[in-house]
């Protein structure tokens, strides 16, 4: 009963503000200040957002086949990306030398953003498939390697000598102690490798809409060319949707983590 | 050196083989601000199979980096440290450690830490599972075998640290302090508890403290470390017969006895920490 009060209290302010939003919202589109292609009212948008759900509307496809591509291209891209980061942060934790050379070179990396990449991308793959994995695969590198890289590098110094004079040496030393003591400082890097990964993603599809005109950003383009607003709304509200979704299973993970270990701050 | 005159019982025979040997002995550190400092200078100790040492010593005399020594964690500038006769290289199962602070994988629960040492001994799952719970419930952690480290209190983390450490059947333990971040009372309590548990297995011990009372309640032999730069200065034999009892006279004699040289020691450390 009290879990429940609780979850209620947690829950009632979040409601109150997106129910306070909707009706300021719809109150401001019937006042007729703006047309409704500037301004839909919230209904016309979740109408849309029904309607074009699973259903498509050509020229274009639905939201859940455009959501479908989208997370498609964002799994192996980031799973390229993590794979390649872990592997070039082990590399720079592996002694100071690798540290200053490749980090250095990752910290640069890391301000770029990594949209900026796509007109190179494009030059070198075309306007294809590719060229959008790229620019996803390259926004995640820095970030994985650089938290991968500090998160060992901070592993407790007595953890690991108390490994060693339990006799686990090397390999062993590495994967039993040194890797499991790093992963709450590697989960911290994969989230942001995520948030980039997924606006990088946005942006690439925005700008690139030749590959075969599938995503949610292509889908947003679409629907700005068709002058759809209320459908604009509806795959804004899908893209924010996959977000959240995202953040809240890596916050579960994160909480696990910490939950088991007694990093968890109580609030 | 001196010897405390009462010789009810002699634990260890004064002809056991030396188990640890520290020969010539010196070791100095590199200040982040430049400059040295020598930890340990010139030292000779020899530790017999079965003998329970304490070393004492004020602050920084280095007596934690002769265990690190021992234990292979470091390695000394000058002078060798034998096990056996053997030279001591690198650090291994043979020389369990108790740090300062239990040193548990947070990762893990008490069950696995425990049982993670005796994986890279080697052992199959069956014996692993089974020295490990027998191990447990000797330090009263039965119970909490499925808790999280962080859900224990210090104590309790110290002891399954201690499980873990006599678990793997060491030929020797190393202690730096183990329970210098204890509350009094829990102190007492696992200086009993290692006591008793010691009496059985009889591992070769050397035991790193500045709590005088706590060296001579469990020690064959205390050895006084000086002033830095560390070296050793006077040791006691404490022939008490076990089980002792911390408010033994004789004990508490020996305590005044030790006090006395190591004050010399401290005042040195405190004139020197006024000059800089």
């Amino acid at each position: 009963m009290s879990r429940l009060r609780s979850t209620a209290s947690q829950l009632w302010p979040r409601v109150a503000a997106i129910l306070g939003l909707l009706l300021l919202w719809q109150l401001v589109a019937v006042s007729g200040f703006f047309t409704s292609t500037v301004l839909p009212p919230p209904s016309d948008v979740i109408d849309s957002f029904i309607q074009n759900f699973a259903q498509p509307n050509p020229p274009r496809e639905s939201i859940v086949a455009g959501t479908q591509a989208s997370v498609i291209r964002l799994v192996v891209g980031l799973a390229v990306g993590i794979a390649a980061g872990t592997a070039v942060g082990a590399t720079m934790a592996a002694s100071s030398y690798t540290h200053r050379s490749v980090g250095s070179l990752m910290a640069g990396l890391q301000a770029l953003p990594s949209i900026s990449w796509l007109p190179l991308a494009i030059l070198w793959f075309g306007y294809t498939e590719r060229a959008v994995m790229f620019v996803v695969i390259i926004g995640a590198i820095p970030a994985v390697s650089i938290a991968t890289a500090s998160s060992i590098r901070l592993v407790p110094p007595l953890l690991v000598r108390a490994g060693r004079t339990m006799g686990a040496r090397r390999w062993t030393l590495y994967r039993r102690v040194i890797l499991p003591a790093a992963v709450p400082g590697y989960i911290l890097g994969l989230q942001q490798a995520w948030a980039l990964g997924w606006r990088a993603l946005m942006a690439g599809e925005l700008l690139l809409t030749a590959t075969g005109g599938k995503g949610l950003g292509h889908l947003l383009e679409a629907n700005r060319q068709l002058q759809q607003t209320p459908a604009i709304f509806a795959v804004m509200l899908m893209i924010m949707f996959v977000g959240m979704a995202v953040e809240a299973t890596f916050g579960a993970v994160d909480r696990r983590m910490r939950g088991r270990r007694g990093l968890l701050v109580q609030t | 050196m001196r010897t405390v005159p009462d010789l009810r019982t002699v634990h260890v025979p004064e002809e056991a083989p030396a188990k640890l040997t520290a020969r010539g002995v010196s070791k100095s550190f590199r200040h982040a601000r430049g400059g040295t400092v020598t930890a340990v200078h010139d030292v000779d100790l020899e530790v017999r199979a079965g003998e329970f040492v304490c070393l004492l010593g004020p602050s920084g005399c280095g007596k934690s980096t002769l265990l690190n020594l021992f234990a292979g964690l470091d390695r000394p500038d000058t002078g060798e440290l034998l096990i056996d006769g053997r030279s001591i290289e690198a650090p291994g199962p043979d020389r369990a450690v108790l740090f300062q602070e239990p040193a548990l994988f947070p990762w893990m629960n008490v069950r696995d830490n425990v049982e993670f040492a005796l994986e890279m001994l080697g052992l199959p799952k069956d014996e692993r599972e089974d020295r490990t719970m027998h191990w447990l419930h000797r330090v009263h952690l039965g119970r909490f075998a499925k808790a999280q480290p962080h859900e224990l209190s210090g104590g309790m983390r110290q002891r399954a640290a201690l499980a873990r450490a006599l678990a793997c059947q060491p030929e020797v333990l190393l202690a730096d302090e183990p329970f210098a971040a204890l509350d009094a009372q829990t102190r007492e309590i696992l200086q009993r508890e290692l006591q008793e548990v010691w009496s059985e297995t009889r591992n070769t011990f050397v035991f790193v403290t500045h709590n005088v009372r706590e060296a001579t309640f469990l020690a064959d032999r205390v050895v006084l470390m000086s002033a830095p730069p560390g070296t050793l200065v006077t040791e006691h034999r404490i022939t008490v017969p076990r089980p002792r009892d911390m408010e033994d006279v004789l004990l508490s004699k020996v305590v005044v006895d030790i006090h006395a040289h190591l004050s010399k020691e401290v005042d040195k450390v405190v004139a020197a920490e006024i000059d800089r």
